[in-house]
């Protein structure tokens, strides 16, 4: 089956109101109709009924999506265009075939043991271990991928990834919750410190934390590039790492493998592959955000930050921000004693990143975070604080390729460091 | 197809880049909200005035319709390219070209976007009161050719009123300039008023002039429930008559509450068959007057609660949620035949009951929301066109609607223009010699009928 078929009903929920046009980025850059959501649905319908090619320019007109889901939010019919332009995304790598690009991802993240040791990660990015290298500075070369241009941020690998920093099994308290950590690919290989903090924290408020040692890429990457087939593997193997351990929540601390897990697992594979949407649903109703679940267990920030005044401000991930859950992390951060937490102009406006989109649009995905950079600076925070490591890495190049000095971290590291 | 040498031209003008030719551009550019569909040959982003101007003067040399585009978000198909031709799409032109503190006014391109204009303003304590449901994403260019009204048209007005002068290509392709800068002026015919709710037929809008107001100090959002539309119609006369003039005086029926309901915080019992919300403003003194005034004079007519807005935010969730019910109607039926038609405010509770008895005659949905303060009512026919009959039994409805608006004094259509939808239906309000003296000033500024034909007058 033609995966369009799939959403074809949310298709006709379309009614081309032009709500759309005021809530996407990417639309905001490129002025354009195809480029919002309205386009997008129509492009859709006319792949499925075959109005069009699945030529080089259709790929193009698709691939201009962050996956930010704004526009679904805003939708007044709830038109899942994230969904469709999977779909979309899907049925043209199947007669197209997939890009180059997609090709060799596949073949990273389905290999578990590349994965796990991060060696081939590794020795694509070593090259491009030059974390804070000054622009006059000739170490900043054209990199040798054709998608890294010069003057990119590029975060280093970790020396030792999160997965062999820990125990599978670390214990808690008998009658605090049972909580599987999923930890995705940033925090294993490039933020363990964020998956550190996670355990830290979580462990301190009493919860036994199970690091299932099957645990893979959550897939979001793939299925960002239409390669359905892939994210159903790595959903698959997924879902039974989750399955081995009783447990009462699944969390995550990175916004966008928790936008996998609770959002995409039963909306995506549980609609192309139906044999699977149980289990999808049951994972994604234990899933929860790391910082959401410490609310509810009733975590306070501690006294413990050192720079006592810090202005901080917090940049909500899309992936969150579609959860909802965007009170818990302000009230946390509001209440770190001696801080001053405020707010920044359009906090919830995607970063630019859209996983790989920054990769195939880098100049549109900057265009977009610049707005991001010119409101954190505007905001005059210190540190700005997220919860997806995606966000951080694309708020990182963006400020510091503008010299903007505020540090950014994820919201866990600082929560963790109060209570340290 | 248009010929390799037109499209040459075009590109010469505008740049290679500033024209779309691929069958997926034409597909974008080939729908608006009423989801009617005609494939243009060519899409075309002017930058100015001046490349507008000669994209026009080609077109017109060589007879190629144009169609003028904002946002693509009307609700009568008044920029769908049907026949063919070139989309001309204004959005590239969205400057604020400056605000006058002095003069109280604001110069714009006719891509900005309303909602825009309306923050930037009211930083410098201004008020553009236009408010289309469309604000967020529709243009000025657009809300001035369709003269968009709003919520707040009850007390401010409609676009029209706002618009002290403009800057128009011809079909000719001539530049003109209509009004101006000051506050009165009547030396030779109101060019500008007849722009205003041209639907793009007269001229390609380059530059508007706007008058602004000062912004109110305060308002105060009221949610009034009603266990029947017949109370929430005849609130809002009681309103009227007690000489009171809300900023806003919004109806939604139960169906239109229904549909927005899914997405919205509010909690509203099962049992509200209407609501109104209702916004007064001003300084303190008066919006606390104005707000206990309308409570007494509205609390015998079935209503069941009457509560304000606790802050600003929870004043735009209810606005939020007021200006989605329209696309959200999708839920009721796929296909909406959408008519805006205005009564003398007294005839509110008549039409409502008017339109309840054709709902009945026809055993079809019809959802009521809109702007029952100065009369406009947003009535829509829901259907599924693929059930067979369910057309052909809307347009029957829809003809004793019509029927009934004008047999009340009113008029078929108060701020969505007449476009392509309603053109088949002006014969029954305007008599021969009013479309006749309409199709003249057309045919003389427009001799070879190459800017947005087939819009507002019935083919032959």
């Amino acid at each position: 089956m033609v995966p369009l078929k799939r959403v074809e009903k949310e298709m006709k929920e379309c009614v081309k109101c032009g709500v759309c046009r005021a809530h996407c980025p990417v639309f905001t850059e490129l002025g354009r109709e195809p480029a919002v959501a309205r386009g997008k649905v129509a492009l859709a319908r006319a792949i499925l009924s075959g109005r069009i090619k699945p030529d080089a320019r259709t790929y193009a007109d698709m691939s201009k999506c962050l996956l930010c889901g704004n526009c679904v939010q805003k939708c007044p019919n709830d038109v899942p265009t994230d969904e469709i332009v999977v779909a979309a995304r899907e049925t043209l790598a199947q007669l197209r075939g997939l890009t180059s690009f997609h090709k060799a991802l596949r073949q990273i993240l389905k290999n578990r043991i590349i994965m796990r040791i991060g060696a081939f990660i590794a020795a694509i990015v070593s090259p491009l271990v030059m974390r804070k290298v000054p622009g006059s500075s000739g170490l900043r070369l054209r990199f040798p991928l054709p998608f890294i241009s010069g003057g990119r941020f590029i975060p280093k690998i970790a020396s030792k990834p999160f997965m062999s920093r820990h125990p599978v099994i670390i214990p808690g308290e008998a009658e605090k919750p049972r909580i599987l950590f999923f930890a995705g690919c940033m925090i294993n290989f490039i933020y363990p410190e964020v998956g550190d903090a996670a355990v830290a924290l979580l462990g301190g408020v009493g919860c036994t934390v199970i690091i299932p040692e099957e645990q893979q890429c959550c897939g979001l990457p793939a299925m960002s590039g239409g390669d359905v087939a892939t994210f159903r593997e790595l959903a698959e193997k997924n879902l039974a790492a989750l399955e081995k351990y009783q447990a009462d929540y699944i969390v995550t601390a990175c916004a966008s493998c928790g936008g996998a897990l609770h959002g995409y697992y039963p909306a995506v594979i549980g609609k192309a592959y139906p044999e699977l949407a149980g289990r999808c649903r049951a994972v994604a109703a234990k899933a929860v955000d790391a910082v959401s679940l410490l609310k509810i267990l009733g975590f306070k920030p501690g006294k413990g930050v050192a720079d006592a005044g810090i202005r901080m401000t917090y940049h909500d991930p899309c992936h969150l921000r579609r959860r909802n859950s965007t009170k818990e992390p302000r009230e946390l951060l509001r209440g770190v004693p001696g801080g001053v937490f405020v707010e920044m102009e359009g906090a919830d406006a995607c970063c630019g990143l859209g996983g790989t989109f920054n990769l195939y649009h880098y100049g549109t995905s900057m265009a977009i975070n610049a707005r991001k950079s010119a409101a954190i600076l505007k905001s005059g925070a210190e540190i700005v604080l997220t919860g997806c490591p995606g966000c951080m890495l694309q708020l990182n190049d963006g400020l510091q390729q503008k010299g903007i000095k505020t540090r950014v971290a994820h919201i866990l590291e600082l929560l963790a460091r109060t209570v340290r | 197809m248009l010929a390799s040498h037109i499209i040459s031209q075009l590109e010469s003008i505008v740049g290679k880049g500033n024209i779309a030719l691929e069958q997926q551009d034409l597909i974008c550019y080939s729908y608006d909200a009423t989801q009617m569909e005609f494939l243009p040959d060519a899409v075309v982003y002017p930058a100015n005035a001046a490349e507008v101007s000669l994209v026009i003067e080609m077109a017109n040399a060589e007879t190629i319709p144009v169609f003028p585009r904002g946002a693509g978000s009307g609700f009568s198909g008044g920029s769908l390219p049907k026949g063919g031709g070139i989309v001309l799409v204004t959005t590239r032109m969205n400057k604020i070209i400056r605000i006058d503190t002095d003069n109280l006014i604001a110069v714009v391109e006719p891509g900005v976007i309303t909602g825009d204009l309306q923050q930037e303003v009211e930083k410098l304590g201004l008020f553009y009161p236009p408010d289309p449901a469309s604000l967020k994403f529709s243009t000025l260019g657009g809300n001035v050719a369709e003269c968009a009204g709003g919520p707040r048209a009850v007390k401010y007005g409609v676009t029209r009123d706002y618009v002290l002068g403009l800057e128009v290509v011809l079909p000719t392709g001539d530049i003109i300039k209509t009004g101006g800068e000051t506050m009165k002026g009547v030396v030779g015919y109101d060019l500008t008023r007849l722009i205003c709710g041209s639907e793009g037929t007269l001229g390609v809008i380059t530059s508007i002039t706007l008058k602004l107001l000062p912004l109110p100090e305060t308002k105060k959002t009221m949610l009034a429930l009603f266990s029947s539309i017949d109370g929430a119609a005849r609130a809002v006369s009681a309103i009227i008559s007690g000489k009171i003039i809300p900023s806003t005086l919004e109806f939604m029926d139960r169906t239109a509450i229904q549909c927005v309901m899914t997405h919205s915080q509010m909690d509203i019992p099962e049992a509200a068959g209407a609501l109104l919300i209702i916004e007064v403003d001003g300084d303190h003194d008066l919006v606390a007057r104005q707000s206990e005034r309308i409570h007494e004079l509205i609390r015998h007519l079935d209503l069941i609660s009457f509560r304000s807005a606790r802050d600003e935010a929870e004043a735009e969730e209810l606005w939020a949620a007021r200006r989605r019910v329209s696309p959200s109607l999708r839920r009721v039926n796929p296909h909406k035949i959408n008519e805006d038609i205005v009564v003398p405010r007294s005839k509110v509770p008549e039409i409502i009951s008017r339109i309840d008895a054709i709902r009945e005659k026809y055993s079809i949905p019809v959802v009521n929301f809109g702007h029952a303060g100065d009369g406009n009512i947003h009535v829509n026919i829901m259907i599924d066109k693929e059930i067979p009959g369910e057309e052909e039994k809307a347009g029957l409805a829809l003809r004793e609607l019509i029927e009934a608006t004008l047999e009340l004094g009113g008029t078929i259509s108060g701020e969505h223009g007449v476009g392509l939808s309603k053109a088949p239906y002006i014969a029954m309000e305007l008599n021969p010699s009013q479309i006749a003296t309409m199709q003249a000033i057309k045919k003389a500024l427009d001799p070879n009928n190459i800017l947005n034909p087939g819009k507002i007058f019935p083919a032959d």
